[in-house]
C-alpha cells in the first residue's frame, strides 16, 4: 500500500508537489499554518496514492517520504 | 519499503531558499548522486557566492566556500592536492558565467578532473534580482528595468555550447528541473558527471536550467512554466559533449 | 647543512620552498619573478609535485586557497601588479585561517609601473592589502641566503599560526646571484590537520573552510580570536638585525636591498666619526616596534631608507612616538639610492654634531 508522509514543519507551501501529483490528491492546507508560517502541503486521499514519488521529486525541501 | 526519502549525504539543516526555489531540488540531486556512488566520505564540495553560498551547511561531506567565481580554481587546487578525492563545485550563472568565466573556461580546457554543477536561472538571486549573463533578451530585471536590450547589454551566454567548443572538457550537458521528467534526466546527468570524475575522465559540467520565482515575480508553478516556454527554447537541453561517446562513435 | 652553491635569488626561493616540503606551486608570468615559476616548472614534475601556470593571478591565489584548505604546503609568487590581483584571495585565505606562502618580488608602481626594483608594496603587504581585519606575516630578505632561509621560515610560521605568510622581496635580490647554503630537504610527511578538508571518510563531522559569518557576533568573535593569534606572533616572532647599534647616536632603519646600501653608508659614516647604527626589520609584520622604541632613549634621530615615497617611515614614526626626528632617504620608481646618498642623509641628520 503506497504511503506518502510529509515532514510538515519543513514545508514552505510552494505547491510544486500539488501540481506534480498525477492523482490530484495533494493540496495546500489553507486552514493550517506550520512552524515556518507557511500553509503546508497535505494528502487528501492516501488510498488513491500510487507511490509514483512525483511529489517528492519536485519538492525542493525534502519534505516528502514515499513508501510502497 | 521506502522508495523516496531525503538523501543521507544532506545534513538536517533546513534549506534557506525561498518557497519553490529549485536549488533545493538540485542540492538533492547532487546528494543522491553522492549517495548512489557511495562517495560522501571522499567528496569535497566547493560552494559559490550567490544564493547557494551556504551550500556548505547542507552537504555532509567536507566543504569549502570560494570567492565569487573562483570555485573552479579552488577546486583545481583541492583536486591537485587530493587526486583520490571527488571534488565538485556548485555555482550560479553570475558566479560561473560572469565573474568566474576565466576560471570556468580554463578549468574546462585543462580538463581538470572535477564535477561542476552550474545552475542557470537567468538572474542574480541573492542580491535581489539583477540581470545575469544568462538573462534572456527582453527579460526585465532590477538592472534591466526596460528589458535586457541586446544592443547595450549584449546577448545571453550559452555556457554549454561555449564550453563544448573546447577540446578539453570530457562532458558537457544541459538539463532542466521544471518537471518530473526533466528532474529525472537531470539526476542521470549529474550522476554521470560524478562517475566521469571517478573514472578519471575529466572536466564534467552539467548546466541546470532552473528558476527564480521570487525575483522573476512569479508563483513557483508559473516560474516552471516560464522555464518551459522561454528558457528551454533559448537554452536547448541535451548532451553537448561526451568524450567517451564521441570516441565510441568513431 | 649542504655546501654553498651560487644561485639567483628567485631560484633560491623556489629551491628552499621545495626543501621545506612545498609540493604545490601556482603562478602566472610576471617580471621580475618569473624565475620562480620557471624553476618550479622544471622541478615539480620530477618530484611528484604540482606546477600549474594559472589563467590569472586571481586564479593562482584561489588554487593556493584550495590546496591550503587541504592542509598541504602551497605557494604562489608574483610581482607588484600581480600581487594586487591576488589580494582578494589573500583576504579569503586569511579569513579562513589557512597557511600558505605568497612571494612578492616587488617592482616600481603604481599601475603597471616599471620592472625595476622597489619597496613600494610595503603598505599593501603590512597593512592588509585586501579587505577586512587581517594581517600577513611579512618577511623581508636582504640577501639570496635570506631568500632561502626566510622561505623556509615563512612556511613554518604560517603553519604554526595558521596565517598566510608573505616574502616581500624586491627585483634586485630576486635577480642577484650569491652563494647560498641551503637547508636539508625536509621529508614530505603529511599529518592530517584537524581543520583540513580531506574527506570525512565517514568518520567525523564535515570540515568547512569558510570566511563567511553572517551573524555579526560570530564574525566579531572570529576576528578577536585571530587577533589574539596575531598578538602571539608579535610577541614570539618579531625579528630584526642590529648593526653597529651598541654605541650609536643615530639609527638608520632599512630593510631588504635598501638595508644593504645603508650598511655601506653606516660604515662610511663611522669612518667620518658619526656614531650611527642600523636596525634592519626582518619581519615587517610584526614590525619590530619595541627595539625602535627602546632606541629612542639611545639615539638623537632616525633615518628611514626605503625604495618608496616613504611607507615604512610611518611605522618608524609610530614606534618612536614623535620623540625624535625621523628623516627619510628614498628613491622610487625603480631607482636605488647610492651609499653616498644615504651617507649624505646621515650627515644631514647628524647636523653639526660631528
Amino acid at each position: 500500500m503506497p504511503k506518502v508522509t510529509f515532514r510538515e514543519d519543513l514545508c514552505k507551501g510552494c505547491g510544486l508537489c500539488v501540481s506534480a501529483c498525477p492523482r490530484k490528491i495533494l493540496e495546500i492546507a489553507k486552514d493550517q499554518i506550520n512552524r515556518k508560517g507557511h500553509n503546508p502541503a497535505r494528502i487528501t486521499d492516501q488510498g488513491k496514492c500510487i507511490g509514483c514519488a512525483f511529489c517528492a521529486t519536485m519538492c525542493p525541501d525534502c519534505v516528502i517520504t514515499v513508501e510502497k | 519499503m521506502v522508495v523516496f526519502e531525503k538523501p543521507k549525504s544532506l545534513t538536517d539543516k533546513e534549506f534557506h531558499y525561498c518557497p519553490g526555489c529549485p536549488h533545493g531540488i538540485i542540492h538533492r540531486l547532487v546528494a543522491e548522486a553522492i549517495d548512489t556512488l557511495g562517495i560522501e566520505g571522499i567528496a569535497i564540495g566547493v560552494a559559490p557566492v550567490g544564493c547557494a553560498v551556504m551550500a556548505y551547511d547542507y552537504f555532509k561531506c567536507d566543504m569549502v566556500e570560494a570567492a565569487h567565481g573562483r570555485a573552479p580554481a579552488m577546486a583545481t587546487g583541492i583536486k591537485r592536492s587530493l587526486p583520490e578525492n571527488i571534488v565538485f563545485t556548485y555555482q550560479g550563472d553570475g558566479d560561473l558565467a560572469s565573474i568566474g568565466m576565466a576560471e570556468t573556461v580554463h578549468a574546462a580546457t585543462r580538463n581538470e578532473n572535477i564535477t561542476v554543477i552550474f545552475v542557470n536561472n537567468a538572474i542574480y538571486g541573492m542580491t535581489g534580482g539583477q540581470m545575469a549573463p544568462t538573462s534572456l533578451p527582453g527579460q526585465v530585471t532590477q538592472t534591466s528595468p526596460y528589458g535586457r536590450d541586446v544592443k547595450t547589454a549584449g546577448y545571453p551566454i550559452k555556457v554549454a555550447e561555449l564550453l563544448s567548443s573546447l577540446d578539453g572538457p570530457a562532458y558537457i550537458a544541459r538539463v532542466a528541473v521544471n518537471n518530473v521528467k526533466h528532474v529525472l534526466e537531470a539526476k542521470k546527468a549529474i550522476q554521470k558527471a560524478f562517475e566521469n570524475q571517478i573514472q578519471g575522465k575529466g572536466f564534467s559540467l552539467v548546466e541546470v536550467v532552473s528558476a527564480c520565482p521570487t525575483n522573476w515575480g512569479m508563483t513557483p508553478q508559473k516560474a516552471l512554466e516560464w522555464v518551459e516556454e522561454k528558457m528551454i527554447p533559448y537554452y536547448p537541453l541535451g548532451v553537448y559533449k561526451d568524450k567517451k561517446a564521441e570516441k565510441e562513435a568513431e | 647543512m649542504g655546501n654553498k652553491v651560487l644561485m639567483k635569488g628567485n631560484e633560491a626561493i623556489a629551491e628552499a620552498a621545495i626543501r621545506a616540503g612545498c609540493r604545490h606551486y601556482f603562478g602566472y608570468p610576471i617580471t621580475p619573478q618569473t624565475e620562480v615559476a620557471a624553476y618550479m616548472a622544471k622541478r615539480m614534475p620530477k618530484i611528484g609535485g604540482t606546477f600549474l601556470q594559472a589563467e590569472s593571478e586571481i586564479a593562482a591565489i584561489n588554487m593556493v586557497y584550495g590546496v591550503a584548505g587541504t592542509g598541504r604546503r602551497v605557494m604562489t609568487s608574483s610581482s607588484s601588479p600581480g600581487v594586487s590581483l591576488k589580494q582578494e584571495g589573500i583576504s579569503y585565505i586569511a579569513g579562513s585561517d589557512l597557511p600558505c606562502l605568497i612571494v612578492d618580488v616587488q617592482r616600481g608602481g603604481p599601475g603597471l609601473g616599471g620592472i625595476q626594483p622597489s619597496q613600494s608594496d610595503y603598505f599593501q603587504a603590512t597593512k592588509g592589502g585586501g579587505h577586512g581585519d587581517y594581517h600577513l606575516i611579512v618577511l623581508a630578505p636582504a640577501s639570496v641566503q635570506e631568500m632561502a632561509d626566510l622561505t623556509g621560515l615563512a612556511f613554518d610560521l604560517a603553519d604554526k599560526y595558521r596565517v598566510p605568510a608573505m616574502l616581500l622581496a624586491d627585483g634586485t635580490i630576486g635577480q642577484m646571484m650569491e652563494p647560498v647554503e641551503l637547508a636539508e630537504a625536509q621529508e614530505v610527511t603529511f599529518t592530517e590537520k584537524p581543520w583540513a578538508v580531506t574527506g570525512t571518510k565517514g568518520k567525523r563531522e564535515h570540515h568547512v573552510v569558510n570566511s563567511l559569518y553572517l551573524v555579526p557576533e560570530e564574525l566579531e568573535k572570529k576576528n578577536f580570536e585571530r587577533y589574539e593569534r596575531y598578538a602571539a606572533i608579535a610577541k614570539n616572532e618579531t625579528r630584526w638585525e642590529s648593526f653597529m647599534m651598541e654605541d650609536a647616536e643615530y639609527c638608520v632603519v632599512a630593510f631588504g636591498i635598501a638595508s644593504r646600501v645603508s650598511k655601506n653608508a653606516v660604515v662610511a659614516a663611522r669612518k667620518e666619526g658619526i656614531k650611527v647604527g642600523l636596525i634592519r626589520p626582518i619581519t615587517l609584520w610584526p614590525f619590530p616596534k619595541q627595539v625602535l622604541a627602546d632606541a629612542v632613549e639611545q639615539v638623537k634621530g632616525f633615518l628611514c631608507v626605503e625604495l618608496s615615497m616613504g611607507q615604512m617611515i610611518e611605522d618608524v614614526k609610530l614606534a618612536t612616538g614623535g620623540k625624535r626626528e625621523v628623516a627619510l632617504c628614498n628613491r622610487t620608481g625603480g631607482m636605488i639610492m647610492s651609499p653616498e646618498e644615504v651617507l649624505e642623509s646621515i650627515r644631514k641628520l647628524a647636523g653639526g654634531d660631528k
